[in-house]
């Protein structure tokens, strides 16, 4: 019966080709917005590093102004001061600690006709490496002793590796960075986490820096934070770097690897008593407020997607809506307009039930169509929103179409369909066959 | 008019007509809030900066090499760019309207360091500042040489003297009338600030930012290997300097890097991306929109024709005119179109309700409904003209056939 009744529907549908186009492309249109939308959505508001949300913990300890709360009304800093951050990791009382920020070298490459360039670097501990599992090409990071020594190592992303060694295995080799000659210890294999959540503060979507070297190097060379700095209480005049370091301002991101409940539990206490014994010292004058978020709930947070786009998403829903109520007006249009044949087939015995299938899988049939189609134009959607950005180059990370949105949008037009003919369905079967057949 | 009978004839098969009301109610409900969005954002980026953003560029020069002369290097950059042909003048700052970095402050009333009482974009320039930046000073005058100092000099971080701008002013002295040349406020417990000028207009860095009108120009030069150079040129002249001037400090010192060069209409357009891309996404899906609910009147007019071409053909025959059958569809699709854009309306504000308490986006201006209003009754209408025409060709013979 299945056959027949997928013959029944091409029947149908070759016999109003321009209302059937209109249907397929009404629920095509319609799943192309969502899924667009939909799409940047998913890729927005993603984890990249899902595999360890219960063990990694953004670290939030409340300094603040006593007068003025961070945030309204009871929010803590986003970030640490440069004390809490070397005290916090000089305590190593987690698994794995990394503090770090985000700062830039001058690149010199060798050869005396070769310009020297600017480059995005990391500040961070070796820790870094194994918390996030970064994949690494060539070589490793440094070890935690170099944190501690300062000593003048790095690690090449990917490109810069090219764009500087050809892409060999560039491990031990020299590089200059501001006149300053570092070792390479390592280079990392393509990573681009997005967001990249392992410092949202300053731009969850954008590249990975290209260069990383040692948190305690950076700081005691005093490199710039190319980061935001907040701070609530001035640096004492005249003070200069050292003032800065020992001020109440924010400007770190520092992250902790906890392995289980009890460790959690471990941590937030000694961080709790931590914040207690600052306070003897005169420090934190606000009521207790630490925080230890994992990286989706960091995310959240920091509200890394932005509205613009669940404003787009709420539009592109009420605009399949629209799509929807046109494909249920014109199938019950269709459904009324053969009425007669219906009836025909009441007449002669097709129980309500087979009806019913026969305008189901007609339905689904218009529906894997318009689904199908709805995958193109979600594609062409996805190019549209690309060529809008085109001078923010990191979009064309945000509009990447996985099998999970090609699925997900054909079973939206199929359940589209589907739900829009249940109503024309309805109606069909309830005619009553006499009151059509009796007329001619 | 022949409403009650299209009305009671409408009444008999309810769903259809229903369906086609509900869709133009749910058009409209996206139309008239999406205009809401296009036109806040219209606005949000017609906001003038305050500078001369057609004529404005700025590069960075970061220097490289440890033990490097800043000072002496930014006073040869300034040197030979202020007097390049075409340079109307250049400063050397941290960052200018919109480019979306930059410097903010906390500010006090009271000596002290408790709740800030407002908040405003930190410029530091020297004296030719205002020039450069072609502000518009309406009250007080510009810094004089003696007034900018260099940081390395002072033990004093903070100025004594700043520039203000008008929305700053007023947001620091709420009560005050009159001049606001000569008031003080405080950055903290320690640094009283004397206000010596006020400007019309310049943005923070930030375009989305509530205070963005709130900043300050600060005469302090802070010595440090990065340098920014904020340049005006005469009309005209920008492109050409941009390059020539790239080359010029690049080629002057080795020690340096010279990047970021960029104009401030490029600035402009990268702050307003997202804005100017709300715009464009929301025109699409709003005539996408329209054309679809278009579509579907057309179908379902044209299936309407179809099933009553006996009735029309009988009534033809009895004597209605060619205009009389085309007036009955268009008089339906009003009466379909009239029901949907009430609903429409209400659907639109309590649309807006939403959305302005989800989202904190400025309520409809009330026009927009009337106007959304007509639009889709001149749309009902366009759409239904083709199929009424052909209604009216109909034989009238057809009456005699029994199908």
């Amino acid at each position: 019966m299945f056959r027949y009744y997928l013959k029944l529907g091409t029947l149908s549908i070759r016999a109003n080709p321009m209302l059937s186009a209109l249907m397929v492309a009404a629920i095509a249109v319609g799943i192309g917005a969502c899924m667009t939308i939909f799409t940047v959505r998913h890729v927005m508001s993603g984890n990249p590093i899902e595999s360890k949300n219960d063990q990694l913990y953004h670290v939030q300890v409340d300094n603040w102004n006593p007068d003025d709360p961070y945030e309204e009304p009871d929010g803590a800093p986003v970030q640490v001061t440069y004390l809490d951050a070397k005290a916090l990791f000089d305590a190593g009382r987690a698994f794995r600690q990394t503090t770090s920020f985000k700062t830039s070298r001058v690149v010199q490459p060798d050869g005396d006709d070769a310009r020297p360039y600017q480059e995005d670097a990391r500040a961070t501990t070796a820790d870094f490496f194994p918390m996030f599992d970064v994949p690494f090409l060539y070589g490793a990071g440094w070890d935690r002793a170099s944190d501690e020594t300062q000593d003048h190592v790095v690690v090449l992303s990917r490109e810069l590796n090219e764009k500087l060694f050809g892409g060999e295995d560039s491990v031990g080799r020299t590089l200059m960075l501001n006149d300053e000659a570092y070792r390479v210890s390592g280079v990392l294999d393509t990573w681009n986490p997005v967001p990249k959540y392992y410092d949202v503060n300053n731009n969850p979507f954008e590249a990975p820096a290209r260069l990383f070297l040692p948190f305690s190097l950076a700081i005691a060379g005093s490199f710039d934070n190319n980061g935001n700095t907040s701070c609530w209480k001035p640096v004492e005049e005249g003070s200069g770097r050292e003032g800065f370091l020992a001020s109440e301002c924010i400007w770190i991101q520092m992250w902790v690897e906890l392995q289980n409940a009890s460790a959690r539990q471990d941590y937030m206490n000694f961080l709790n008593a931590y914040v207690e014994e600052q306070k003897l010292l005169g420090r934190f004058p606000r009521p207790l407020n630490n925080h230890l978020r994992t990286p989706s709930e960091w995310m959240k947070y920091n509200e890394v997607v932005d509205e613009d786009v669940d404003v787009l998403l709420g539009l592109a829903i009420l605009f399949l809506v629209v799509c929807l109520l046109n494909t249920i007006g014109l199938l019950l249009a269709k459904a009324m307009r053969r009425a007669k044949d219906t009836s025909l087939r009441r007449a002669l015995g097709a129980s309500r039930a087979e009806l019913f299938k026969q305008h189901v899988i007609e339905a689904g049939m218009i529906g894997v169509a318009g689904g199908a189609l709805g995958v193109v134009m979600t594609w062409f959607g996805l190019r549209g929103i690309e060529s809008i950005f085109i001078e923010y180059e990191f979009m064309q990370h945000l509009v990447r179409m996985d099998w999970s949105m090609v699925t997900l949008a054909v079973v939206l037009a199929i359940v589209s369909a589907l739900g829009a003919a249940l109503y024309p369905t309805w109606r069909t079967c309830n005619i009553t066959p006499a009151s059509y057949l009796r007329l001619q | 008019m022949e409403f009650g009978p299209i009305w009671r004839a409408m009444m008999r098969n309810k769903g259809g007509y229903l369906l086609i009301a509900l869709q133009i109610a749910v058009t409209m409900a996206v139309m008239v809030n999406a205009f809401a969005i296009m036109q806040e954002r219209s606005i949000k980026m017609s906001r003038p900066s305050g500078i001369d953003d057609a004529n404005t560029f700025s590069l960075v020069s970061v220097g490289f090499k440890p033990d490097m002369d800043a000072k002496t290097l930014v006073q040869e950059d300034l040197d030979l760019l202020r007097g390049l042909p075409g340079v109307v003048n250049a400063v050397e700052t941290n960052s200018f309207p919109l480019r979306q970095g930059g410097w903010s402050e906390g500010l006090h009333r009271e000596p002290g360091v408790g709740k800030s009482v407002s908040s405003s974009a930190i410029y530091f320039v020297d004296e030719h500042g205002l020039d450069t930046f072609a502000l518009n000073l309406v009250d007080g005058q510009n810094f004089t040489p003696d007034q900018v100092s260099w940081d390395s000099d002072s033990p004093d971080f903070w100025p004594a003297t700043v520039i203000v701008t008008q929305a700053l002013a007023e947001d620091l002295f709420p009560d005050h009338e009159g001049s606001y040349v000569g008031k003080t406020f405080w950055f903290n417990d320690e640094n009283p600030a004397n206000i010596v000028g006020v400007v019309e207009r310049m943005q923070a860095p930030w375009p989305t930012w509530t205070g963005v009108e709130r900043s300050m120009l600060v005469p302090l030069r802070r010595e440090s290997e990065f340098a920014r150079y904020v340049i005006r040129t005469e009309p005209g002249y920008r492109d050409e300097l941009m390059v020539q001037v790239e080359e010029l400090l690049s080629g002057s010192n080795k020690d340096r890097i010279i990047r970021g060069l960029g104009s401030a209409e490029e600035a402009r357009k990268l702050s307003y991306l997202g804005d100017a891309a709300m715009i464009k996404i929301l025109s699409f899906i709003v005539v996408l929109l329209t054309a679809i609910t278009g579509l579907g009147i057309v179908g379902l007019a044209s299936f309407s024709v179809a099933r009553r071409t006996r009735q029309i053909g009988i009534r033809r025959a009895l004597g209605a005119t060619k205009p009389a059958i085309i007036r009955y569809f268009m008089l339906e699709n009003f009466l379909v179109s009239s029901v949907g854009v009430v609903a429409g309306g209400v659907l639109a504000i309590g649309l807006n309700i939403v959305m302005v308490q989800a989202f904190a986006l400025t309520p409809l201006a009330w026009y927009v409904i009337p106007v959304a209003m007509i639009v889709l009754w001149v749309v009902g209408q366009a759409a239904v003209a083709g199929p009424a025409r052909r209604a009216s060709a109909i034989s009238p013979a057809i009456a005699t056939r029994s199908i």
